[in-house]
Order: structure tokens, then C-alpha cells, then sequence
């Protein structure tokens, strides 16, 4: 793989990834704009972003510190529990044994949340702590993402810009629509996010490992074609088994 | 401390979910990298180990789900 594909695939990477958890944030944040107030969404977000940047400035520096293999393999490691993680819940979620992800119904039970929490006096407080752990949490992630993607190859700010981009069209497509942004194949983009973060990691722990890949960086998307002939058959499979288990009659 | 709290849990979260899937990928890893250091294992066998070893564990991990679906 050239230097233009390396870039390209760790925006792309980060670009999905964070895509993904922002949408997720979003919808919260938006909950409480539309049920409290736009003081208490944005106080919320800003606070939790300065929590992340804090985290990017002491993370940042300390990773400059640690020797590239070390590092590549501590990353592939990690990489590989969040991928594979990632990865399982997609397909258990595509063979319909966990109910899809559903930004309207988050939205919906929030929104109910925060209106019983309206006559409290602390509802404003409640409502910006609401908004604050969504972006904090889902930030985290994203936080991670870059840090993963980015670092191992020194393309951090490559992966930041990714996931700057995923920011600016979620926030700039939520104002313009005024509501969650269900439309998302979230569940298809999880997919493929896992099966993109899982590549990632086996090359890199087997990078730290001395692994010389045939095809050098190419090996990335061989993986990922493996992976994904995988995860079909494995969706297939898991989809027949469900569907028997629909139609047996209840004892 | 609750905001670091709230941090440290979401951190343990993001990389585990099924206890079983995170302690065999870490079992695997471990091994092949013995294996290599210490073994004499080609490293690109051990690469290759890897790979396949991910694949068996995803596939125990949704199997094993389905399964205890199933009742």
C-alpha cells in the first residue's frame, strides 16, 4: 500500500469509528437541547470536551515516550478487544439475536427521562449531566480511535482530521434536521468499523511481534476481506439458526 | 474522582464486553508470543496463528451467545 492509501484508510477508519459514537452523542445532547435547555446541552458538551482535550494533551505526550514496536503492539492488543468486540455485537445484532441499535428510541426514552426530571429543581443540573456523559463517554471512544489509528503509523492528526470530519456532518446534519439522525445505517457501519479495527490490530500485535506480512500494509485488507467472508458466513448461519428458533412453537 | 471514575468504567467497557472473548484474545496473544520469543515459532506462523485463532474465538464467542439464546 502506498502512502496515499495508508492515509486515506486511517481517515476513512477514524471517519466511520467516530462517526458512529458522535451520532450516538448527538442524540442525547439533542434530547436535552429539545427538553430542557440549550444552555444546559451545551454546557454538557463543552465541559465533557474539555475533559477530552485534557486527556488528548497528557495521552499525546506520554505515547511519544514509548518505543514504536512496544507501542504497536500494546495498540494491536487493545485494538483487538475493541474490534472484536465491535465486531461480535454487529453480527449477533445483523442475525437479529440483539435488537438493532435505534437512535429514535434512545432519543425517545431520554427525552421521557429528562421530562420527569423537569419539575425537580435541579433539572437544568441534571439535564447538563446528562449531555456531559454522553459526549464524555462516547468522546472517549473516540479519544482512543484516533490515538489507535493515528499513532502507530504517526498519522494522528490524519485520524484526528477523520474524525473531525465525522463531527462537522453529524452536528452540521443535526441542525439542519432538528432530529436524531435515524436514518444512519449505524448497525452496518458498526460492521464494518469492526471488521476495519480488527485488521488493524492483527497487523499491528503481529508487527510488534516481528511479523514481516507478506504485501507489507496490503496485508491489512487481505485480513479484512478474511474477516468479512467470515462475518457473513457467520451471520448466514446465525440468521437460520434464529429464525428456526422464531418459528418453534413456545412450550 | 466520579468524572475519572466515569472514564475508568467506560474504558474497561470499551474492550470488554464478553469476559470469555477478551480472556481468550488475551490468552492467544500471550501464547504466540511466547511461542515466538521463546519457542523459536516463525513469526509469521505466529502472525498467521493469529489470525486464525481471532476467527475461532469470535466464532466460540457468537456461538456461545446463540446458544445460550437458544436456552
Amino acid at each position: 500500500m502506498d502512502n496515499f492509501t495508508t492515509i486515506s484508510s486511517t481517515i476513512f477508519t477514524s471517519f466511520l469509528a467516530s462517526f458512529v459514537e458522535i451520532v450516538e452523542a448527538f442524540t442525547i445532547v439533542l434530547a436535552v437541547g429539545l427538553t430542557n435547555t440549550w444552555r444546559s446541552a451545551f454546557t454538557g458538551t463543552a465541559l465533557a470536551l474539555l475533559v477530552l482535550i485534557i486527556m488528548i494533551l497528557v495521552l499525546g505526550p506520554l505515547l511519544q515516550l514509548v518505543p514504536l514496536t512496544a507501542l504497536q503492539f500494546v495498540v494491536g492488543v487493545l485494538l483487538g478487544l475493541f474490534g472484536m468486540r465491535w465486531l461480535r455485537k454487529a453480527i449477533l445484532r445483523a442475525s437479529g439475536f440483539i435488537p438493532l441499535h435505534d437512535e429514535e428510541k434512545a432519543f425517545r426514552e431520554e427525552t421521557e427521562a429528562l421530562s420527569k426530571q423537569r419539575g425537580l429543581g435541579r433539572a437544568d443540573y441534571l439535564a447538563m449531566i446528562a449531555a456531559f456523559k454522553a459526549v464524555l463517554l462516547e468522546g472517549v471512544e473516540v479519544v482512543f480511535i484516533v490515538i489507535a489509528v493515528g499513532s502507530t503509523h504517526g498519522l494522528t492528526l490524519y485520524a484526528s482530521l477523520g474524525a473531525l470530519i465525522a463531527c462537522v456532518l453529524v452536528i452540521g446534519t443535526g441542525l439542519l434536521v432538528h432530529k436524531p439522525l435515524a436514518r444512519v445505517p449505524e448497525n452496518s457501519l458498526k460492521l464494518v468499523v469492526g471488521l476495519m479495527l480488527t485488521s488493524f490490530s492483527i497487523f499491528w500485535t503481529g508487527e510488534g511481534l516481528g511479523v514481516a506480512w507478506p504485501g507489507e500494509d496490503f496485508a491489512i485488507v487481505v485480513f479484512f476481506v478474511i474477516l468479512s467472508v467470515f462475518s457473513a458466513i457467520a451471520i448466514n448461519l446465525l440468521k437460520s439458526s434464529h429464525a428456526t428458533l422464531a418459528k418453534e412453537p413456545a412450550l | 474522582m466520579t468524572i475519572l471514575r466515569i472514564i475508568w468504567e467506560e474504558f474497561i467497557g470499551m474492550f470488554i464486553d464478553d469476559g470469555a472473548l477478551a480472556l481468550f484474545a488475551l490468552a492467544l496473544i500471550a501464547a504466540v508470543s511466547l511461542a515466538i520469543k521463546f519457542a523459536g515459532l516463525d513469526p509469521l506462523t505466529g502472525g498467521g496463528l493469529l489470525l486464525v485463532g481471532y476467527l475461532a474465538i469470535l466464532a466460540e464467542s457468537v456461538h456461545r451467545f446463540a446458544a445460550k439464546k437458544r436456552g
